[in-house]
């Protein structure tokens, strides 16, 4: 990560009106998006827009022939290229044969992503965007923060200074009276244009027809007053049929802002008279700039399933807390990362893709059904493949990978850390290391890891049998919430194993991008969790179960090693996190909860991984509550707390303010305990209270339901 | 008599739409000149109205109208709609599920009119509200015009600090007039 880019990061989270517009936004959104999809059911449209898009990206080139036959059929000019120069080529020929002096402009992300406008000022054309956010930052001379609120960094006061500056004096920061005000000086620049430019949010191959929506109506404007009509659309925009329009524009309107639809929807299949009678001139520039590459991609095809609702901006933690400006380039966000990637070069997204923390918010919302947080990691992947680890990642990851020496360097810490150890935590840690503990203690690691209290814990024997695979936090920081797991599983008659081999599940290697790495912990995992019969192999920490039961299987089929992928698939067939094995239990009445217990209020904290990739945010509380306990929950009880593994070491700044919501949502509760199924979110959080400190205990559910089964 | 109307309205009205309903053309046409009257429509500087073409419109009689409402014009031009403060079209088909008017706009008059003046009333038969869009785009076909408008409320944004604001580019008010009995052909 480039200092710039730190610095940038920096500057973003101490301007206060960043966090509090983006803030306010991405708590209004979520309620907003949920009316809106009253009624509506969102698998099903988003199940259609996935084959609507799916099938075009198979098909672009066909699609665009059709689309090029249809649309010239009934007048327009149709130029396919896939170089940006090209684009702006065409549209500067054009604007000097036919003495273009004036250009109006709808939205459109296609002309950003190739700088058109500066284009245009160097050929001596005034060009003017006439979205009020896009103009507003034109006239800042910056870039868009947000694709569907170019400038929702910006306050009111912010913007009247542009209008005083650029414009003309004194404005007034009141916002009827500056939206009027864009009204009356944009008004003229509509009726003496002599071109107008657009995107376009869908191409209908079958009809030619071009569906552009908007709420200001400046669209309508744009192509209406000017006598030359210019739309430039990425290919990704193709579609087969009419019909396909409909779920698309059910899905864009209410994940972009809530509306139900946009004030205006324009559906243009040819040439309209102009205002004195004459055809207009109608081109439409189909661009490709690396769709086309990507779409050849088997992984990140997916990602021309993007409908640019800007969804996975909205309900990101991390943007909220930097914006646009710094977690994108022209495209931003999470899909922006993968865009800038592809369109502009895998490089350029270097910094930004280190923001995505892995939490999945976005995925399940996404109308394309885009795994953006997966493909991200391939980008980082690549990345590591194209430039390497560095120095520290790899003598890091070199300990991991091999078993006994970072298994012997973790007990060497119990001893090492006891100058800095303050009770079960550390505090203080000096030097460059005081960032990790700055906002949080860390935990200390245990005097004796679980593989060694294990043993002596007398088992039921002769019965099931299911191997535990502990992970690297419960093994070494937290063996009491492994001990609990096996007291709650002796208890259904179950013999807990504890196989030797296992080592670290990868996770840290993969989410940074070193894949082989990752393989290898894989591989000798795999070996010691099947080398014993076992009914299941449980985990209580939900990303050590993730590992198990998906990354290994991708890990291998992003290294090309096909031939492990077999047993990984017994392996993830077999695994099973700690609260859906125990719901389970409970439910076939192996285990039964002790009689009228009244353990009073909790509240409960959803693990990125556990509610998101495993889908169990249901077993845990229904067994907390079963256990006698009442659940008060807390705002946002699915947001990251802010670990995310190694993200909250290398990204400390950004963690501090995320796990700082979470800890005030918790509050909020009054509550005086808050659970949840990861050790990792319980480092974090348990931590940050005990900063604070806050009376307020953080526990594993297996620490919680441990005495509680008879 | 549509039963979609309802449903219609509501989506409409959230969206900031004016929304009334008439049985018959003479009720509507009653509202629509008491409308422009106390718009303060005459043939003063920025006071005109336009009032593009349709059936309801042949209906009324343009001689009777243009008589009986000085700044009401039927000759749509980008100047006249630049200077108008009420533009009038008709629309082709609403849909209930979202509140939204459709209109063939392949003419320019249709769109002068219902962008350019700071009022835009649109007028619509009763049992022209279909439930959506895919049963509005089998009527209205892209393979056949070369310009459908769907008009949801007002123009709006809210690109300054979230906050609503109606009235950007287009129209701040959209007052739609909903007539039973009418029997609108296609335009």
């Amino acid at each position: 990560m480039t200092t710039q880019f730190r610095e940038s990061i920096e500057t973003a989270l101490h301007n206060p009106n960043l966090a509090g517009a983006l803030g306010r936004f991405s708590e209004a959104y979520r309620t907003s998006r949920a009316k809106a999809y009253e009624g509506i059911d969102f698998e099903a449209v988003r199940d259609q827009i996935v084959e609507i898009k799916a099938s075009a990206s198979s098909n672009f080139e066909v699609l665009a022939e059709r689309f090029k036959a249809s649309a010239e059929a009934r007048g327009a000019k149709v130029f396919r290229t896939s170089d940006p120069a090209q684009v702006k080529k065409y549209i500067l020929d054009l604007a000097k044969e036919k003495g273009v002096k004036r250009v109006v402009k709808s939205k459109s992300m296609a002309s950003e992503e190739i700088h058109l406008n500066k284009a245009f000022e160097q050929a001596g054309i005034v060009v003017d965007e006439t979205d009020l956010g896009e103009w507003i930052i034109q006239l800042a001379h910056q870039t868009p923060s947000h694709m569907v609120m170019p400038a929702i960094h910006m306050t009111k006061e912010e913007v009247t200074e542009v209008f005083n500056q650029e414009v003309e004096e004194g404005q007034a920061p009141d916002i009827p009276k500056l939206v009027k005000f864009a009204r009356a000086k944009l008004r003229p620049k509509f009726l003496q244009a002599d071109m107008g430019i657009t995107g376009a949010n869908i191409a209908v191959a079958e009809t030619g027809s071009l569906v552009i929506v908007t709420n200001e109506g400046n669209a309508r404007l744009v192509t209406t007053l000017p006598k030359i009509h210019v739309a430039i659309v990425g290919i990704e925009k193709l579609v087969g049929l009419v019909k396909d329009i409909q779920p698309i524009l059910t899905a864009l309107p209410r994940s972009a802002t809530g509306q139900l639809l946009t004030s205006y929807v324009s559906i243009i299949s040819g040439p309209v008279p102009n205002t004195d009678g004459t055809p207009k001139e109608l081109h439409i520039i189909l661009m490709d700039n690396h769709r086309s590459d990507m779409a050849k991609d088997p992984m990140f095809k997916e990602a021309l399933q993007c409908i640019r609702c800007a969804t996975c901006l909205n309900v990101c933690p991390v943007f909220r807390l930097v914006g646009g400006h710094v977690f994108g380039k022209t495209y931003t966000g999470g899909i922006g990362t993968i865009l800038t990637a592809w369109f502009d070069e895998l490089k350029k997204s270097e910094d930004i893709q280190g923001l995505c923390i892995q939490c999945g918010s976005c995925v399940p919302l996404c109308p394309g059904k885009i795994d953006i947080p997966r493909l991200i990691l391939e980008l980082r992947r690549r990345l590591v493949v194209e430039k390497g680890q560095s120095l520290a990642m790899k003598a890091i990851f070199g300990v991991v990978n091999n078993r006994r020496l970072f298994h012997s360097m973790l007990r060497m810490a119990s001893v090492t850390q006891k100058p800095f150890k303050q009770g079960r935590f550390i505090r203080h840690l000096p030097l460059f290391l005081s960032d990790m503990t700055d906002f949080r203690s860390l935990p200390a690691v245990a005097e004796v890891p679980l593989r060694d209290t294990i043993r002596k814990i007398r088992q039921p024997e002769g019965g099931e049998k299911i191997a535990f695979f502990a992970g690297c936090l419960i093994d070494f920081c937290y063996p009491e919430m492994g001990e609990s797991l096996v007291k709650i599983l002796n208890k259904a008659g179950i013999e807990v194993l504890f196989p030797e081999g296992q080592t670290c599940c990868g996770a840290p290697a993969r989410y940074n991008g070193a894949y082989e790495v990752a393989a290898q912990n894989a591989r000798d995992n795999i070996k010691a969790l099947l080398e014993t019969d076992v009914s299941f192999v449980v985990s209580a920490c939900p990303t050590c179960t993730v590992a198990l039961k998906h990354d290994f299987i991708d890990t291998f089929r992003s290294v090309g090693e096909t031939d492990a992928m077999e047993a990984a698939g017994k392996l993830a067939a077999k695994t099973i996190d700690f609260s859906t094995l125990v719901k389970k239990l409970v439910d076939e009445g192996r285990l039964t909860f002790k009689e009228g217990e009244d353990l009073g209020k909790i509240t409960y904290h959803d693990s990125c991984h556990l509610k998101r990739t495993l889908k169990a945010s249901e077993e845990p509380r229904e067994l907390l509550k079963e256990a006698g306990h009442e659940i008060t929950e807390m705002y946002e009880c699915d947001t990251c707390c802010g670990m995310a593994g190694s993200y909250s070491l290398k990204l400390p700044e950004l963690s501090a303010p995320i796990l700082e919501r979470k800890l005030k949502h918790i509050k909020d509760t009054g509550a005086a305990r808050v659970v949840m199924d990861c050790p990792g979110c319980v480092m974090q959080i348990r931590g940050g209270l005990d900063k604070e400190g806050t009376p307020v205990r953080a526990e594993h559910t297996a620490e919680r339901l441990a005495e509680r089964f008879k | 008599m549509s039963s979609h109307f309802e449903a219609f309205k509501t989506r409409a009205e959230a969206v900031s739409a004016e929304v009334h309903r008439f049985v018959g053309k003479e009720e509507a046409l009653a509202f629509v000149l008491a409308f422009l009257k106390e718009a303060g429509v005459s043939d003063a500087p920025q006071c005109g109205a336009v009032w593009s073409a349709g059936s309801f419109l042949d209906w009324a009689g343009t001689d009777k109208l243009r008589a009986e409402v000085p700044g009401l014009s039927f000759e749509v031009s980008r100047e006249g709609s630049a200077a108008a403060r009420v533009g009038l079209s008709q629309m082709d088909w609403a849909i209930a599920g979202t509140g939204t008017l459709v209109q063939d706009a392949t003419a320019v008059e249709t769109r002068l009119v219902s962008t350019l003046p700071p009022i835009h009333v649109a007028i619509i038969g009763g049992d022209r509200i279909l439930e959506d869009m895919g049963s509005v785009l089998e009527r209205l076909r892209p393979d056949q015009l070369n310009y459908i408008s769907f008009i949801s409320g007002p123009s709006r944004t809210a690109d300054i600090e979230r906050v609503l604001t109606i009235g950007v580019h287009g129209p701040g008010r959209l007052v739609i007039v909903v007539i039973d009995g009418f029997e609108q052909v296609a335009s």
